[in-house]
């Protein structure tokens, strides 16, 4: 069956073939291939970066100084909306779910994923879903005139969202778009749940898959249990705002608390679907960048999944200062602060595999290491954040502003830089260059700090989120001009990333099929991949097969 | 993208904060760690505890990435073998599982003993009771046992640590989820359609203290400020003796006011005394003993009054009061009578 789909797209190709562009645009448009469709995913993502980032530095350039007019409140609004639902849905989603894509039938010796179609089905989803959160700038015509994108926050508390608040299309642009993203999420969860468990290659076994591929299994299992509650409440919100219903309606005796609920059953889960691909890059760049297999391979998985199960029963955390009863509290406290084990856990083992290393500091593993700083930070800000008292005066301040771009950008965001950097030779055949990635990794580790560090203080004075401005004279006129520069120098580190991959895909030093004289599978086959990844599929004996290869007199398997 | 964003804002906009700067400076910045009343007494307390523990698990974690980062650096001159190969240590898995497990039971303790301290707190029968009721943009307070309805700058009697005389805030809103927070008197809470809250405070210093509302609401959620003035008893009932009375009748404002009760001002706004009774904005009694407009955007001065009355949108965009659009004499007689409602 796949062969006969491959032999038609041939065919589609050659006829195009006097249309070289057209050809070229096509054979990417109707792609099944998983590593076309990955690199999709992740240039889409970046696309998107680049935009919800320019929205982000104007929020600053505003928030620069007191009382400043750069943009007229209700469109700083839309920013902040567009700039967090983007960020979310457009960027850290398809980032993660493209090298997902990429690197998992790589990494178990497969040749595609177990549904290619179903692949391409959830990429456009996702790509029109995208579109559509944009699109509604021109058409949305929204409270203040023709055509607005959503001004609700991205997780958009009822009722501001009903119609009596929120007018205008601009809610329902947010909407739609977010309820096609995820349910090309969700196939693409269903798609990589199945590749895992039914197309692994002849002696991989599920504890010899590769610590990144443990978190893809458990990150698809978390977005089936946290996607469909957030469809559920979008398909309530719509039902609300077109046919009448009072599900979140409180003027009709709806429950603004509800919304809440929902959202964030899917948005805690969801936070850890986007942090835990990070640990998965951790997991197999530490290793190779310190010469060491990953220390407790066991005890890493299982404390992934620890957190995968923890992190249902914690959303409420969100809510601390809703009103709930005080055994309520309690309970959300404590299974917040018990995230915390298996994620201490997971530092500890990283400290565990560089510990009697021989560290290489090549770019990936410069941002691997601020990421493990970086990330132990924002842990211990998150125990302070589930000290609900302490929560009460911390929540929907600048503080936690600070705290979870501790984890989207000091986490997050650091390791897919890195991801980009260590796979970039697999996926194009050519290196990046090393001297534009430590100026990339520098200044924005410089600005990441200008900027996030600050941000904690200011919270802690008082400072709520999402105002477009503030008054002079509150003590928090010198933070936010610090955290406003450190945006600037942000910004010129991404742009030195965007200069550093258009030079290497045209003059890279050619990166060969092994470049970091890695371990796993996707290192054994050429670079980039030929379409069917294997011209023999692998076999291997352990979690390490290259190590095996490299290593004959020692191999890994004598030890697992 | 910028410039064009430029062009469109009205350039008063820029840079004049209507003499709010000065008066904020004269008010120590809202930092929650310098706390003047029971909860946010208890919230200082906790965080301090847990600021000291995470801090010394910083120390000791990110001092051993460091010590490792350096130790463990590949040297010039190096042999290319590669280092030991350790797979894991169940014992020592064992360890760094335990001692985070006794931290959470600790923290979890601390914390729920300081959640029922704050949450659970009896209401003490002299208490004084205040309903918050949150609009877009602006924060009606309403004193039940004194008969006084008043906006934006809630007056609270000071209270003796002896002999607590605490205010309970009974919170709802009309239209969207809002928070109010004053960070140096308690934590947030948030204020909801169709759900009651409450919180209370017991602040034991007087003075003014500034908070604003913590839960986006909206375009002007950012201008929907509010003061919390904290007086000795006697200045309170003054206070409350006076916001009692209707207001003093001056004639030298009879057209002023005329105007104001023959456009739409009455429908949304109440003057005791008067044919206005509307509810959806500030009761304007007494107008004059409040120390801001606009819920906090401006200084509450004659020249100020007449910027807001004729478009509020000059200070505060957004905002749900039209502009008025009288003409000069009407603007200057209405604002002269605003003048007079002390």
């Amino acid at each position: 069956m796949a062969g006969s789909i491959e032999h038609e797209l041939t065919l589609s190709a050659d006829d195009l073939r006097s249309l070289p562009i057209l050809g070229k645009v096509h054979e990417w448009v109707v792609t099944v291939d998983h590593k076309r469709l990955g690199v999709m995913y992740v240039a889409g993502g970046l696309f998107f970066f680049a935009i919800a980032g320019l929205q982000a530095m104007t929020i600053r350039l505003q928030l620069a100084m007191p009382n400043a007019g750069i943009v007229p409140p209700e469109v700083f609004n839309r920013l902040l909306t567009m700039h967090g639902t983007a960020m979310v849905f457009l960027v850290g989603m398809p980032i993660l779910t493209g090298f997902f894509n990429y690197l998992v039938p790589l990494m178990i010796g497969a040749r595609d994923l177990a549904f290619p179609r179903l692949n391409s089905f959830g990429f456009w989803l996702w790509f029109f879903g995208a579109l559509l959160l944009y699109f509604s700038y021109i058409g949305g015509d929204g409270l203040y005139g023709a055509g607005s994108a959503p001004d609700v926050g991205w997780f958009a508390y009822a009722p501001l969202t009903e119609r009596a608040f929120s007018r205008g299309n601009c809610t329902d642009y947010w909407i739609l778009s977010i309820f096609l993203t995820s349910v090309g999420s969700t196939a693409t969860a269903i798609n990589l749940i199945a590749t895992t468990f039914s197309m692994r290659c002849e002696g991989m076994t599920l504890t010899k898959m590769p610590v990144l591929v443990w978190l893809s299994l458990v990150v698809s299992f978390m977005m089936l249990v946290a996607l469909p509650p957030l469809s559920a409440a979008q398909a309530m919100l719509l039902l609300d705002r077109f046919l009448g219903a009072h599900f979140f309606d409180t003027q009709a005796g709806g429950s603004a608390v509800l919304w809440q609920h929902f959202f964030w059953i899917f948005g805690h889960p969801e936070v850890y679907v986007l942090v835990l691909p990070a640990f998965g890059f951790a997991s197999e760049i530490i290793p190779v960048f310190s010469r060491k297999v990953i220390f407790g391979y066991h005890v890493m998985v299982a404390a992934s999944c620890a957190i995968g199960f923890i992190s249902v029963s914690v959303w409420a955390h969100h809510m601390f200062s809703v009103g709930m009863t005080p055994a309520g509290n309690s309970f959300f406290a404590l299974s917040t602060m018990l995230v915390g084990v298996p994620t201490g856990i997971k530092i500890f083992n990283w400290l565990g595999t560089i510990w009697g290393g021989k560290l290489r500091f090549r770019v990936p593993m410069l941002f691997s290491l601020a990421f493990l700083f970086q990330f132990l930070i924002a842990g211990l800000t998150g125990i302070m954040l589930s000290v609900v008292p302490f929560d009460w005066q911390l929540t929907d301040t600048y503080f936690v502003v600070a705290h979870f771009h501790y984890i989207l950008v000091g986490a997050i965001i650091f390791m897919d830089f890195a991801a980009i950097y260590y796979w970039f030779p697999k996926i194009t055949g050519r290196m990046l260059s090393e001297t534009l990635g430590k100026w990339h990794f520098w200044l924005f580790l410089i600005g990441f700090h200008l900027t996030f560090d600050t941000l904690h203080f200011a919270g802690m004075k008082g400072m709520p989120r999402r105002i477009y401005t503030y008054q002079p004279g509150r003590g928090l006129d010198t933070l936010n001009l610090i955290a406003s520069i450190g945006a600037l120098v942000q910004g010129i580190a991404v742009l030195i990333l965007i200069i550093n991959v258009v030079k290497s895909l045209r003059s890279g030093e050619v990166a060969g099929d092994d470049p970091w004289d890695a371990w796993t599978l996707e290192w054994s086959t050429t670079s980039p991949p030929p379409e069917y990844n294997f011209a023999t599929p692998p076999v291997v004996r352990s979690r390490r097969p290259l190590w095996d290869l490299k290593h004959p007199e020692d191999p890994d398997w004598r030890y697992e | 993208m910028t410039i064009s964003l430029l062009a469109g804002t009205p350039i008063p906009a820029w840079a004049n904060d209507w003499g709010m700067g000065d008066s904020n400076s004269k008010i120590p910045p809202s930092s929650i760690f310098n706390p003047v009343s029971t909860p946010a007494h208890e919230i200082d307390t906790v965080a301090f505890f847990v600021i000291s523990i995470t801090a010394v698990i910083f120390l000791i974690v990110a001092g051993l990435l460091a010590y490792s980062v350096i130790r463990f650096r590949t040297r010039p001159g190096d042999d290319g073998r590669e280092p030991p190969q350790v797979y894991g240590s169940n014992p020592i898995e064992f360890a760094w599982t335990t001692v985070p497990v006794i931290i959470v039971f600790v923290l979890i303790l601390v914390t729920a003993r300081t959640i029922y301290v704050v949450q659970a707190a009896p209401r003490p029968p002299g208490a004084l009771s205040v309903h918050v009721i949150a609009h877009q943009w602006w924060w009606e307070f309403r004193y039940p046992d004194l008969g006084i309805v008043t906006a934006n700058e809630l007056h609270v009697p000071l209270s003796d640590p002896h002999s607590p005389t605490p205010t309970f805030l009974d919170l709802e809103s009309v239209d969207v989820a809002h928070s109010f927070w004053v960070p140096r008197l308690a934590g947030k809470t948030d204020v909801i359609p169709n759900k009651r809250n409450s919180m209370w405070i017991d602040p034991q210093v007087a003075g003014t203290y500034l908070g604003q509302c913590g839960e986006y609401c909206g375009t002007e959620h950012a201008m929907m400020l509010l003061r919390v003035i904290v007086e000795p008893r006697p200045d309170f009932d003054r206070w409350a003796t006076a916001q009692k009375q209707p207001p003093v009748v001056d004639a030298s404002a009879s057209h002023g006011r005329a105007v104001f009760e023959s456009t739409s001002c009455v429908n949304c706004h109440t003057i005791s005394g008067t044919r206005a009774d509307g509810r959806f904005g500030p009761d304007l009694t007494h107008l004059m003993a409040r120390e801001t407009i606009g819920a906090g955007v401006a200084m509450n001065t004659p020249a100020h009054l007449k910027v807001w009355v004729n478009d509020p949108s000059v200070m505060k965009p957004g905002a749900l009061m039209p502009a008025m659009n009288l003409d000069d004499k009407d603007l200057d007689d209405l604002v002269t009578y605003l003048a007079t409602l002390r």
